[in-house]
């Protein structure tokens, strides 16, 4: 099918029909920065960070989802998009704990001089998120910025839900959704601020659909959602990635040949993804071979590392999530 | 989880949905289900839709919809728990908590606060069963409360104060009120002709008083010609965003997609908006008319009226419209003896302003949370169920009988150029005769607000709210302003839904100021970052000020922006101007202490 010609930031580049701006930005090595989108998800535009200016439409639209036309002129640079891009990260930093999200995030934020604290002080975490309901809120004097900071969800040994990072960027509904696993365990509920990721009448997850194939974990772009094993391990002061080593294999269990990266530290698994640009996987993979390791390392000879007491707190279903 | 349904939720969810088929769906066991799986996608693709009007069957029995009645809808749906409970907890009307079985819901918006609705709230404060709500659609007649009875129709009671509200929660209930306009009688009315003046249940007195000849018309003038007239009129929208019907029209009856729809909006929700609410409760079968009309010019076999849950009174005139149509053979298989066949579905909302939005209401229809969809695609080309929709205004529609029977072009002659035909204005607030008006685009804002029997209060006006919530407030130097699309254009200003309320001036601006910023953050869907986080800075930046610190323009300027450039829809878009006018009008300062 034929090309698509426009121009991004006054440089001319062809595209196929269909393509996205975003598409026809990295072409030209011009990457734009994104949250909500994934290369292996239905794009849901809704975070707004990689919007761009486009003359004629009246307001910025999303390079992620936004089809290319013939003679499109993009520019990615402009004061409006540069005050956008800027105000969506400082209001997700000024809501949400965005400490571990990827460097390149950190770079754009800085780049376009975000300054989260001018909201005010952080408001408190509350205990009743799961509660609210839709049409109503409590305002209050406007002194602390309201937050979505909470306690953590540990309700099984496989992994926790840490709602305090999340930034709705819907990754993990569609990963549990019709983009992977069709188990339709989680959904957005509630409304507005208080809108949430959230199972039927917030009921834990051994209760619920989930089939903890940890497709959501391996989609989040906030570390919401994360593995107990480096849940216990953060909370220890221990995970330490720069002492790990990523160790690429094919699972053992069946016949499909899901690649799997094994993330080792101190001699033990902590850790199992597979690469987003795996043929095979897309970077999804199912409960055996994203969780069913520990059969490598019960060998019964061998030796404690220092990890492991921390480990072992991990196996316990559910418990404070104070730590 | 593992929650059963009880005895009565079940038979309220049966009694909406027929009985379960099989084993699968909840119902007895047969020999059959032990072999024979029943569901999947296809089915539950096509059962998804009827997610919103089964809640709301349970909801309206039981006064709230608890996990075991989830469960089992979901069941007979085929819907995922996790994502029914998403839909359900999207609307504030729905609730997921026991409640008690009568349920005040109390507008303190910005007609009713300081006319009554205020002083309830404070005196029945600390009650489960009262809460605050955003505009009723019942301006012209504050205070008004909306009323949902477990296992009774909800209701609704206007010019109301606290001895009736604790009379109805007691078991009460209070008086419809049948829709009137001030300017009943006027022998120039088009389109409030017969409100008021015909009986809104008869369909033989719709027909005395002119009903159905349109139609008649269209039938013998054909889909093409109709088309044709609509186009001839400039005719555009009174939804609020002006585009012009035909092109709409045009572009799906040219679709090579035969299967098509068309949508009536009648979830009217902006707030100091109520003119569709007369339209309906006064002269429903003009609507129906009007739908079926557009029906067949567009090649669309089914309408879908989309009416907002706070409309009962005249929920249950259109049903009544419709039923007697269907009867009639006005609708159905072959309209009026025309071959072709439409026909009309209501679909309730459920306390979300978003819903108006139309790609939002499509998903709500669909059986989806009501959050905007990005475009393009255009309804046009892919809107309901993926398939090319018009959807129009209530009061847009209602101006097709008249084009047809006038011909385009004499319509067009009424306004102006740019500004077509008749337009309804909803005038409340400090004004003598608050209510609907029709004028001709071009009269000022001056005269019309003389034709609502001039400024009351205080007697000097403080500032008008043009267009809702969604709006902006002027002050009298736009008294001058023709009312017409392209004459507030001129003046930055919007006629939006038709909105005009008054304020005099000693109005609390900075109240209500404070009112709008909480309504786009409850009524935000939340989906993208601009609005669902700045409509919370923006509150808690007023709330600030209104406390007593500097007002901090800088810092608002730049939420605004944001909001207005990135957010996916409308809502995030207009969410700061009213806000932003109160200040540019200096009035936040003002009617401060
Ligand atoms: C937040 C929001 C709420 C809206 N609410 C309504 C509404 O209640 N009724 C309506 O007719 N249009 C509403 N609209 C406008 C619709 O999206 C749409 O433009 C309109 O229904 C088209 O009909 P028209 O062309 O006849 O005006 C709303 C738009 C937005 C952004
Ligand atoms: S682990 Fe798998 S099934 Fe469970 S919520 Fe995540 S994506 Fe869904
Ligand atoms: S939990 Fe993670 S993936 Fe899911 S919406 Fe939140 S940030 Fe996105
Ligand atoms: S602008 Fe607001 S209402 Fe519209 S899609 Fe975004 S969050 Fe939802
Ligand atoms: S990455 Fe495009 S809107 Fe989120
Ligand atoms: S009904 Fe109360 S403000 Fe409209």
């Amino acid at each position: 099918m034929a090309d698509i010609t426009l121009a991004v930031d006054g440089t001319e580049v062809s595209v196929p029909v269909g393509a996205t701006i975003l598409d026809a930005c990295r072409v030209l090595g011009k990457d734009q920065p994104t949250l909500c989108y994934l290369d292996n998800l239905t794009p849901v535009n809704v975070c707004r960070v990689c919007v761009v200016e486009v003359p004629g439409n009246r307001t910025l639209v999303p390079s992620c989802s936004r089809p290319v036309e013939e003679g499109m002129e993009v520019n990615t640079d402009s004061e409006r998009v540069r005050h956008s891009r800027k105000m969506v990260y400082e209001f997700l930093a000024s809501s949400v704990d965005l400490s571990l999200v990827d460097e390149e995030t950190v770079d754009w934020m800085v780049r376009y001089g975000c300054d989260p604290d001018r909201y005010g002080p952080q408001a408190d975490p509350v205990e009743d998120r799961d509660q609210r309901v839709a049409g109503h809120h409590h305002l209050g004097d406007g002194s602390t910025a309201e937050t979505v900071h909470q306690p953590v969800k540990v309700d099984n040994e496989l992994y926790i839900r840490d709602y305090s990072r999340c930034i709705l960027c819907y990754k993990c509904v569609e990963a549990c959704g019709e983009d992977a696993q069709n188990t339709f365990a989680i959904a957005v509920a509630g409304r507005g601020f208080d809108a949430r990721i959230s199972t039927e009448f917030d009921t834990g997850l051994t209760d619920s659909a989930c089939v903890f194939c940890g497709n959501c974990i391996g989609v989040c772009p906030t570390g919401a959602l994360m593995f107990r094993s480096e849940h216990e391990l953060r909370l220890a002061g221990m995970w330490d990635e720069d002492d790990q080593t990523v160790t690429r294999t094919i699972c053992s269990y069946c016949g499909v040949g899901c690649n799997l990266d094994l993330h080792v530290q101190d001699n033990r698994i902590v850790k199992v993804t597979s690469p987003m640009d795996h043929s095979v996987t897309s970077g999804h993979l199912c409960i055996k071979g994203r969780f069913g390791y520990e059969y490598v390392q019960e060998l019964g000879d061998l030796a404690v590392t220092p990890i492991d007491q921390v480990l072992r707190r991990a196996r316990v279903p559910d418990r404070d999530s104070s730590g | 989880m593992s929650a059963l349904p009880t005895a009565a939720e079940r038979a309220a969810v049966d009694g909406h949905l027929g009985l379960p088929q099989s084993a699968w769906e909840g119902g007895e066991e047969r020999p059959e289900d032990a072999v024979l799986a029943e569901g999947g996608f296809r089915a539950s693709q096509d059962r998804r839709q009827h997610i919103l009007p089964t809640l709301h069957a349970v909801n309206d029995a039981i006064g709230w919809v608890s996990a075991g009645a989830l469960n089992y809808i979901c069941q007979r749906l085929l819907v995922p728990p996790a994502e029914a409970y998403g839909v359900a907890g999207f609307y504030a009307l729905l609730s997921l908590e026991e409640r008690p079985a009568r349920v005040a819901h109390i507008c303190d918006d910005v007609a009713c606060r300081n006319q009554g609705g205020n002083k309830i709230l404070s005196d029945l404060e600390g009650r489960s069963d009262v809460h605050p709500s955003p505009c009723l659609g019942q301006c012209d007649q504050a205070p008004a409360v909306f009323y949902q009875r477990a296992g009774e129709a909800d209701c609704v009671a206007v010019v109301t104060d606290t001895d009736q509200v604790i009379k109805v929660l007691e078991g009460g209930k209070p008086e419809e009120v049948p829709a009137t306009v001030p300017q009943a009688g006027d022998p120039a009315l088009r389109l409030l002709k017969r409100i008021g003046r015909v009986d809104p249940t008869s369909l033989e007195d719709y027909r005395r008083a002119g009903g159905y000849r349109a139609l008649t018309k269209a039938i013998d003038l054909g889909a093409d010609q109709v088309l044709s007239e609509i186009k001839a009129s400039n005719l555009r929208g009174r939804g609020g965003a002006a585009f012009p019907m035909g092109i709409k029209w045009e572009a799906v009856a040219r679709s090579s997609v035969t299967l098509r729809y068309l949508i009536c909006n009648a979830d009217e929700s902006e707030p100091g908006t109520f003119k569709d609410r007369v339209i309906m409760e006064g002269d429903p079968f003009a609507l129906i008319e009007s739908m079926t009309i557009a029906g067949l010019a567009i090649g669309a076999e089914l309408g879908y009226l989309y009416i907002r849950a706070e409309y009962p009174f005249a929920q249950s005139l259109l049903e009544n419209a419709i039923e007697q149509t269907r009867e009639s053979g006005l609708l159905g298989d072959d309209v009026d003896g025309s071959g072709k066949s439409f026909d009309i579905e209501i679909r309730r909302g459920g306390g979300a302003y978003i819903c108006g939005e139309e790609t939002a209401l499509m998903n709500s229809i669909e059986g989806h949370r009501g959050e905007p969809r990005n475009k393009p695609p255009f309804p046009t080309q892919a809107g309901l169920f993926g398939r090319p929709t018009v959807i129009n205004n209530v009061e847009t529609l209602i101006n097709v009988p008249e084009i047809v029977l006038e011909g385009g072009d004499a319509f067009a002659a009424i306004g102006t150029t740019q500004s077509t035909g008749p337009k309804l204005f909803c005038l409340s607030g400090a004004v003598a005769t608050p209510g609907v008006y029709e004028v001709e685009f071009g009269i000022t804002l001056d005269e019309l607000v003389d034709l609502a029997g001039g400024v009351t209060g205080s007697g000097s006006i403080g500032a008008i709210m043009l267009g809702g919530a969604a709006g902006l407030f002027v002050g009298e130097d736009y008294l001058d302003m023709p009312l017409t699309f392209e004459g507030a254009q001129d003046r930055k200003a919007t006629l939006g839904s038709g909105v005009v309320m008054v304020f005099d001036d000693r109005t609390d601006f900075a109240d209500l100021s404070q009112r709008i910023a909480r309504f786009f953050r409850d009524e935000s869907c939340g989906q993208c970052v601009p609005c669902r986080v700045g409509t919370v800075r923006q509150e808690e930046l007023l709330a600030r000020h209104c406390g007593g610190l500097p007002w901090e323009d800088e810092l608002f300027e730049d939420i605004a922006q944001v909001m207005i450039d990135a957010s996916i829809c409308g809502l995030g878009h207009t969410a700061s101007t009213a806000i932003r006018s109160v200040i540019d009008l200096g009035l936040l300062e003002g009617s401060r202490g």
